[in-house]
């Protein structure tokens, strides 16, 4: 038993996989004087480590998730704690066989190995299977095991060997104490200044929480939350399986992953492990996981409710009637473990927005906890993390998405789609709406079909416009697969039409807005910004903010609405991350104060060729093309109310952002809907906004092209000169000037979209970009070639694909293919760079 | 009014151990009524210590026969008792022969035949009966408030039990034995306590369940019995591993005691296991090398005078209920524990 | 041979337990339930029973409706029929327990009826022997070793059971029909396997509704003992702690 220390550089609470690779990462990266603290016995403390069944699908349509998925597996490798079994997904319906074709696609993207099987071929690999019961399979021969408690001993040893770390077992956290936050940054909760064990007390500046389940019970000791829940799978071990005695080692046959039952099997040892996410979703309060000492098992391992297992139990048995049917073999374990559950289903990585020094390294599955531990470390240390993990910031969720009430909910809702077949575009239904804009009854009288972006209510297109669909027909690129309807509406094409015919309203309302005001205002957006952002008071400017290496963290809009002031607008869904980055990069002494005005102001847009007319109609500004240019902003009178006016685009039509306090939003949007009637202004939706006026114009938009992965000159937004003044990941950014870029961000349309069958089908996103020779493009730095975004363009009358291609093959007219479905279709590139398909010279706009 | 005490006798002759311990509680019951304590046990009048008795508050005693009651027959036994204490409450409200008025409590050991008996005597006398009491005290006519064990000891239950007569059986191992000989009430401890034949009416049949006792006896050192007891756990990690617990056993002249998982592993006879379905121990020394603690287990061993625990974690359950702990693996520890007993005994 | 399993179901506990706020209850808030230890032994030898000699296994339990759930546990360990006299949950006393039993089982045709020696939670130790009293039966009490003899001719099928008592072993001999309460350690109770689960799931469980009587033992509040949480002093890490431990076997009078 150790001492404990006094003081820590970091206390890091819980010692599964997650905390035990964060230790060592840590270490690794030069950290001493650690501690690692958890309340249960070591090796195996008791958390969801201890009862996890350890297998590694290496497949995620989350490009995140995958590349820590593939980290982690690597480290266990190195560890020596990896045994290749290889998977198998098999598929029952013909929903299945399609979702498989597309995980196999997937995996082309990620150059992992997958192939389609038949029945036969299935039953060739797993002789117990009964092949009658399924229609196929995809075998994916990479997916493995690991010993994750082993994994997680041998690097706290490592880092304890090195003297890094100190490691405090069966020692409790009684509390984390705070002191207000001298930083002026205006964390709510101050910074962390120790923790309260029951071995004595420790005084740390940081304090990371790898606690899984318990996590957001830690984090309210400091005032804090952890937007995770715990919830419940189920799992029982039956044995002994006649057919498992003589196998040696671990794990002799394929994981299956009977995933239309929602259940999976897996060979452990003498025995087989039957993992089920078909149950009810059974949420647990982590102020109700029992002690150690109240447990029968461990607090992760409770008690197993029958009830909810037997359901699926007779179709689980028909897929494998001889080996689980086997009336010797008993089930000799069986269990409710927890598992963390957040909102969207991805970790809670990252310093809580909440409390300075206070981390949340949580809600990590086995597959994906080194490289977290690893993500994490680095980002800890003050660097970019390799992988990017921004879509794993906890400062991703809003206050409402951190309650309990909305945590539970969405965690039951996404329980049952763990197996499930997910499309892309799939909405939630659970919790609203949460967020709605002054315009809300009105667009939902318009019949608005809404997605949700952050809690907010969203139209991605309007019922009411059905009308406008046989004014288009024949240019409205309706789509018959299944698959690509989904979440879909033709009326978007037209609603798109209609705007690039006459104009379109669109209510903005989700945008995040973000005042920077203060004497050192100006030198806090340069220092944040790629752009120059000492312009004239009255300029609106389009930047992006860099992480240190010069990847993307940011891409938004800067207003100077005076010399001291800057009016920073930014989207819905990374509002909270980045008030977060600007809060935490504002400069040293900078006197200057970032305010979320985002509850204060909504925004319509107005675009389109007749949107001056209209504008002109209920506003006496000299609204010209002279008096007011494209890229300022001023305040102009609209009917009785004032209105910041925005001259910029996002869909390549002539138009204003106009900002209006939230509770006159209505009115702006009577007026101009009135004034709008006599040159046909439609009510657009985001379909027109987010992906079709978008694309024609390659438009990049954050998270999709603009990624850590990439850069400025790979992304082809490179100005001619960069600006003197200092800004985040500036150095990086000029180095990358220096070197050709290794891929370009390229335009594609594809040529051909009939299959097989002779449907025709539609790319959504995230297929594998192939060269001739029908292998997935990779660039210099290995990176491989993946549909970034994807949609209609329905003025160019092609369906349009954006992607970064190694720079060879980023050739205007180059021939390529992606794999959608499991089917090729042939794209060709159309611009290379960041020219626009539609309007080239951006006539329209500048107008 | 007398309270009862019922004693088992020892094959070597005198009272158990239990049931001396149960008498204890007896006695407190018949203190807390100003009643006398009285006990009655099957067989030969000589068949236990009377001056003991005395020493224990006894004043008078039963000894009930013929003598082939004194093979164990748990009806007929039952039977006995509900006449001897049934005698003259229906009639002159005499009591039993041997004076001392009607009796108001049947008291005996919980053990296997203690609870058998008295249960048969509930359900002869159509009365509750409150098994692994630890504590009772007569609060009124018919009435006493009880401490009573649930779970076999983890929790305690206070209860009230209202009956005309009171059955109890008494958990021995949570109170302690009389001190051998000790006396303080001023009689002279050979005088010994007056003892009548009582000689019962059985019913057809109340002798149709009688024990037949083997008289082979295993070896070696009585668990229930133990001065010293070793126990082993998972951490002892498989059926080998006990070769060290054995040897442990033999120098400290303990026996071997084991969890509910090494006896569902096979690893050793379930006999041998300490526990709510095994085995209570009450030894001077608990040795817990390996067992996690759980409430199972405890049940069993909660009445060691003092628990030691060698465990690699200290946060294992047994930790927070022994006495002492040694952190650290019992594969390194007993070892070494072994070497310096040895260097000691050289 | 016809024989009926009397089991309880009775929460899972750990390393400690709690109670209720009013302290009359266990808390099992986060319980699973189970059968006390005894009784799943006391099935696992009515069905090896029953698979040497032929015949069925009933299962019976006096509880809430959720003891159902533990009725089928059992049924999937080999039971073929689950009867359930349901309560509203609240405890039941040795006396009305017994009364509702045998009443439930007197024209039943049993054989044999088989219990736990006692009940995990409660430990009341009496009900099989109230029971066999009602049914006029002879009662054998912490049975570990059962056996069953041949059915021979006209007369009854007897049973010798035995049990270990102070070091030596007691055996009973009795004509069947009996009352037996079993000990764990009579046999090595099996795992339910998957098709036995799937017979259990589809099993229909009989329900009667007795009528409660109180008796004269009333639980007024549970409490956990004193002196627990104590914590152990550590003699020490590893075999360093060896001398301090030898030194305490010595101070405890264990090594003169």
């Amino acid at each position: 038993m150790n001492d404990i220390p006094s003081r820590a550089r970091a206390v890091i609470v819980g010692a599964g996989i997650v905390g035990n690779c964060l230790a060592y990462h840590l270490a690794r990266l030069g950290w001493r004087d650690l501690v690692l603290v958890d309340k249960g016995p070591m090796p195996n403390p008791g958390g969801s480590t201890g009862h996890a069944s350890n297998f590694i699908y290496p497949i995620e349509y989350s490009k995140m998730m995958m590349e820590l998925t593939r980290d982690s597996t690597e480290q266990y490798k190195k560890l020596g704690v990896f045994s290749e079994s290889g998977g198998l997904e098999v598929a029952r319906t013909p929903e299945r066989m399609t979702e498989l074709r597309r995980r196999c696609s997937a995996a082309k993207a990620w150059e992992i190995p997958a192939e389609l099987l038949t029945p036969a071929q299935v039953r060739g690999l797993v002789p117990f299977l009964d092949d009658s019961v399924i229609l196929g399979g995809a075998h994916f021969p990479t997916v493995g095991v690991v010993d994750s408690l082993r994994a997680g001993t041998l690097m706290r040893e490592d880092a304890e060997n090195s003297g890094a770390l100190t490691v405090l077992a069966s020692t409790e956290i009684l509390g984390i104490t705070t002191a207000p936050d001298g930083s002026g940054a205006g964390r709510p909760g101050g910074r962390v200044t120790g923790v309260r064990t029951t071995a004595g007390d420790i005084e740390t500046e940081t304090c990371v929480i790898c606690c899984g389940v318990w996590s957001p019970r830690l984090a309210r000791m400091a005032g804090a939350r952890i937007p995770l829940t715990p919830i419940v799978h189920q799992m029982i071990s039956v044995g002994p399986i006649a057919l498992f005695a003589d196998t040696p080692g671990e794990i002799s046959y394929p994981i299956v992953r009977d995933s239309d039952l929602n259940m999976y099997e897996r060979q452990h040892g003498g025995d087989m492990e039957v993992g089920s996410y078909a149950h009810r979703p059974i949420i647990v309060d982590p102020g109700s996981i029992p002690s150690i000492e109240q447990s029968v098992l461990s607090p992760t391992e409770l008690p197993f409710t029958q009830d909810d297992f037997d359901p699926q139990l007779a179709q689980a048995l028909e897929l494998m009637p001889d080996l689980l049917g086997d009336e010797r073999a008993g089930v000799r374990y069986a269990i409710n473990g927890l598992i963390s559950m957040t909102p969207d289903g991805h970790p809670a990585i990252g310093e809580t927005p909440e409390v300075a020094g206070l981390w949340s390294v949580a809600a990590s599955w086995i597959k994906e906890g080194p490289g977290i531990g690893r993500a994490a470390a680095e980002q800890m240390t003050g660097g970019t993390p390799e992988i990017d993990i921004h879509e794993a910031d906890i400062s991703r969720f809003y206050p409402h998405q951190r309650t309990v009430a909305h945590v539970t909910a969405r965690a039951a809702e996404g329980f049952n789609k763990m197996y499930g077949i997910v499309h892309p575009a799939e909405q939630w239904e659970s919790g609203r709406p949460t967020r709605v804009g002054p315009a809300y009854d009105r667009e939902h009288d318009l019949g608005a079909v809404c997605f949700e972006t952050a809690g907010w209510e969203r139209p991605f297109w309007y019922e009411s416009n059905a009308a406008l669909l046989d004014r288009y027909a024949g240019k409205l690129m309706e789509r018959t697969g299944e698959w690509e309807s989904r979440w879909w509406s033709p009326i978007i094409n037209a609603e798109h039409l209609a705007m690039r015919d006459a104009a379109a309203l669109i209510d903005l309302s989700a945008f995040a807005v973000l005042d920077v005001a203060g004497p050192g205002a100006l030198d806090a957006v340069q220092y944040l910004a790629v752009a120059q952002l000492d312009v004239a008071p009255g300029r609106v400017v389009y930047t992006s903010l860099l992480d240190d290496r010069g990847g993307f963290r940011g891409d938004l809009t800067v207003m100077r609405l005076a010399t001291d002031r800057f009016r920073v607008v930014t989207g819905g869904a990374t509002g909270q991350m980045d008030l977060k980055w600007i809060t935490d990069h504002l400069p040293a002494g900078c006197e200057a104060v970032v305010t979320d005005v985002t509850s204060a102001w909504t925004t319509l847009g107005l675009w389109g060729p007749k949107a001056r007319d209209i504008l002109a109609r209920v506003s006496p500004d000299d609204l010209s093309h002279a008096g007011m240019a494209f890229g300022t902003c001023k305040e102009v009178e609209v009917g009785a109310l004032t209105v910041l006016a925005s001259r910029i685009s996002y869909v390549g039509e002539l138009g204003w952002e106009l900002y209006v306090p939230m509770e006159q939003g209505g009115k702006l949007w009577d007026l101009l809907w009135d004034a709008g009637q006599p040159d046909g202004l439609i009510a657009a939706g985001i379909g027109v906004y987010g992906t079709t006026g978008r694309l024609e114009k390659g438009y990049r938009s954050f998270g999709d092209e603009l990624t850590a992965d990439f850069n400025l000159v790979e992304a082809g937004m490179t100005r001619p000169r960069v600006k003197a003044q200092d800004f985040v990941g500036k150095a990086a950014y000029l180095a990358q000037r220096e070197r050709p870029p290794a891929a370009v961000l390229c335009t594609l349309t594809v040529d051909d979209h009939a299959s097989a069958s002779g449907e025709l089908r539609y790319p959504l996103g995230g297929e594998p970009v192939l060269g001739p020779d029908g292998a997935v493009l990779t660039d210099s730095r290995g990176r491989t070639s993946y549909v970034t975004s994807a949609g209609s363009g329905p003025s160019v009358g092609r369906h349009i694909l954006l992607a970064y291609l190694p720079a060879d093959h980023a050739v205007a007219g180059a021939a390529l293919a992606v794999e959608y479905l499991g089917e090729r279709y042939p794209v060709t590139v159309a611009v290379a760079g960041s020219t626009p398909l539609f309007d080239p010279a951006n006539d329209r706009i500048r107008c | 009014m007398t309270v009862l005490g019922v004693l088992e006798t020892e094959p070597g002759g005198g009272a158990a151990d239990a049931s001396l311990r149960a008498l204890a509680v007896a006695g407190a019951l018949a203190a807390s009524a100003g009643e006398d304590l009285a006990a009655a046990w099957f067989g030969p009048v000589g068949a236990v210590d009377r001056g003991g008795l005395a020493a224990a508050g006894v004043a008078r005693g039963w000894a009930i026969g013929p003598d082939e009651l004194s093979g164990y027959a748990p009806l007929a036994w039952a039977r006995a008792l509900a006449g001897l204490a049934s005698a003259g409450s229906s009639g002159s409200a005499a009591g039993p022969p041997g004076g001392g008025g009607p009796v108001s409590a049947v008291v005996a050991a919980a053990t296997d035949h203690g609870n058998e008996v008295l249960a048969h005597l509930g359900a002869i006398t159509g009365l509750p009966m409150a098994a692994n009491c630890v504590s009772a005290t007569r609060t009124g006519p018919g009435e006493c408030r009880l401490v009573r064990q649930r779970w076999a000891g983890s929790l305690l239950e206070d209860a009230v039990l209202e009956a005309p007569l009171a059955l109890l059986t008494v958990a021995t191992d949570a109170v302690e034995a009389p001190a051998a000989g000790g006396q303080d009430d001023g009689r002279p401890a050979d005088a010994g306590i007056g003892v009548e034949r009582y000689e019962p009416e059985l019913a057809d049949g109340d002798l149709l369940v009688r024990a037949a006792e083997s008289q082979q006896r295993r070896s070696g050192v009585s668990l229930a019995s133990a001065r010293v007891v070793v126990g082993g756990g998972r951490g002892v990690g498989g059926p080998e591993g006990f070769a060290a617990l054995e040897e442990l056993a033999g120098l400290l002249g303990a026996a071997v005691g084991v969890s509910r998982v090494v006896t569902s592993e096979g690893w050793r006879p379930h006999r041998q296991q300490v526990g709510q379905t095994g085995t209570k121990i009450t030894p001077e020394l608990y040795l817990a090398c390996g067992i996690s603690g759980a409430i199972q287990h405890m049940a069993g061993c909660q009445g060691a005078k003092t628990i030691v625990a060698i465990n690699t974690d200290a946060g294992a359950p047994i930790v927070a209920k022994a006495d002492y702990a040694v952190i650290g693996d019992l594969h390194e520890v007993i070892p070494a524990l072994l070497a310096a007993l040895r260097e000691r005994q050289a | 041979m016809e024989i009926c399993v009397c089991v309880k179901r009775v929460p899972m506990v750990g390393g400690s337990i709690a109670v209720t706020a009013d302290g009359l209850d266990v808390d099992v808030t986060m319980s699973g339930f189970t059968v006390s230890p005894h009784e799943e032994c006391a099935v696992e030898e009515a069905v090896q029973i029953t698979e040497r000699l032929g015949g069925s296994v009933t299962v019976l339990t006096l509880g809430p409706p959720e003891a159902a759930g533990q009725l089928r546990d059992m049924l999937a360990l080999g039971a073929s029929r689950g009867v359930l006299l349901q309560t509203d949950g609240a405890e039941w006393g040795s006396v009305a327990t017994a009364a509702a039993i045998a009443a439930a089982v007197r024209d039943g045709g049993y054989e044999l009826l088989l219990f736990g020696n006692e009940a995990a939670d409660t430990g009341g130790y009496q009900v099989p022997v109230r029971v066999a009293h009602l049914l006029g039966l002879p009662c054998l009490t912490g049975i570990k070793r059962l056996e069953v003899g041949a059915e021979d001719g006209d007369g009854p099928r007897r049973i010798v059971a035995a049990r270990e008592y102070r070091g030596a072993e007691e055996a009973f001999e009795v004509a069947l029909p009996a009352v037996v309460s079993v000990k764990e350690g009579i046999n090595l109770p099996r795992y339910p396997s998957l098709p036995g689960r799937l017979r259990a799931k589809r099993a229909v469980i009989e329900t009667i509704e007795p009528s409660f009587a109180p008796d004269g033992l009333r639980k007024e509040r549970l409490r956990v003992p004193a002196g627990s949480g104590k914590r152990a002093q550590v003699l020490g890490s590893g075999t360093d702690a060896v001398p301090a431990l030898v030194g305490l076997l010595d101070e405890l009078g264990i090594l003169s």
